[in-house]
């Protein structure tokens, strides 16, 4: 068997897997989506200026809803996915 | 105190099922349905939340609604939100086995695109209202094609990332919707004064 050969495939598999990382970063880029967005638009969030405003508008800011989005999917989602991608890439 | 919610406010919560929705099937499309639906929970996910969006649209058909024809757009979008949910849970179930059941979400974003478009009467730069109904419409148009992928060649990411940023550009379209505000400096006189 050549050297070389092996030497290559040792390379192809010692880059970081693709779709943990992708899994992992799905929470973390929303959260980042919604910052960006609040700072791009703060008059959507109706608690920076809430005089005037009714329940629904303190209760629903888009902005917040897309953090609060990211951080349900990295905290109660993404970790278990991860274990359960690591289980499978073992038992293969 | 104004205890009913605006319609904007109805379509930002929505907008944020969608959203959830969308992430849960961006993953499932990158790590794959066998690992998925390692966790019973995960499998049920989109059925359940297809389902309930359907069931919650019921609600918005009777109390947010001003015509007949606005009513039957919601109630078009509920009933085939629920059957295509229904039928997710009969696959993830083993009730259904055919892959091709798949075309029922098919089916469902064409009539909830087709519902958009036949309800909106305005055109594109009537409103931000407006320009979004057609936006949405044609977009749920062009997202048929996904499931059809799905059924066609259910491994392959393609589809089922499609499928899954179609929610997520959903989402974000909804979250744009205010009840009266201009479109790209655009505003009828019709549509009357916009809200801060």
């Amino acid at each position: 068997m050549s050297s070389q050969v092996a030497t290559r495939f040792e390379e192809r598999t010692a880059r970081p897997p693709l779709r943990p990382f992708v899994v992992q970063a799905l929470g973390p880029v929303t959260v980042l989506a919604g910052l960006v967005w609040s700072v791009f638009q703060p008059y959507r969030i109706t608690l920076l200026h809430p005089a005037g405003k009714g329940v629904w508008d303190l209760l629903v800011e888009p902005p917040l809803l897309v953090v609060a989005v990211g951080l349900l999917f990295a905290l109660l989602v993404a970790p278990g996915l991860l274990d359960d991608l690591d289980a499978d890439a073992a038992a293969r | 105190m104004r205890m009913q919610p605006r319609a904007e406010i109805v379509h930002w919560l929505f907008a944020t099922g969608f959203l959830a929705l969308g992430l849960c099937l961006l993953a499932e499309a990158v790590v794959g349905t066998a690992v998925w639906r390692r966790r019973r929970w995960r499998a049920y996910l989109w059925p359940t939340i297809a389902f309930g969006l359907g069931l919650f649209l019921w609600p918005v058909s009777v109390f947010f609604t001003n015509s007949a024809l606005h009513m039957i757009a919601h109630s078009a979008w509920a009933q085939f939100a629920m059957l295509a949910g229904a039928v997710q849970l009969a696959l993830v179930r083993g009730k259904l086995r055919s892959q091709w059941w798949t075309l029922t979400s098919s089916l469902a974003l064409a009539v909830s695109g087709a519902a958009f478009l036949i309800h909106e009467q305005n055109p594109w730069l009537f409103s931000r209202s407006a320009f979004l109904h057609h936006a949405l419409g044609w977009l749920l148009l062009g997202a048929t094609i996904f499931p059809l992928g799905q059924a066609i060649r259910p491994r392959s990411t393609i589809w089922h990332a499609g499928f899954a940023l179609t929610f997520v550009v959903v989402a974000a379209l909804l979250y744009c919707d205010r009840d009266i505000a201009p479109i790209f400096g655009h505003l009828s006189e019709l549509a009357g004064a916009p809200r801060s």
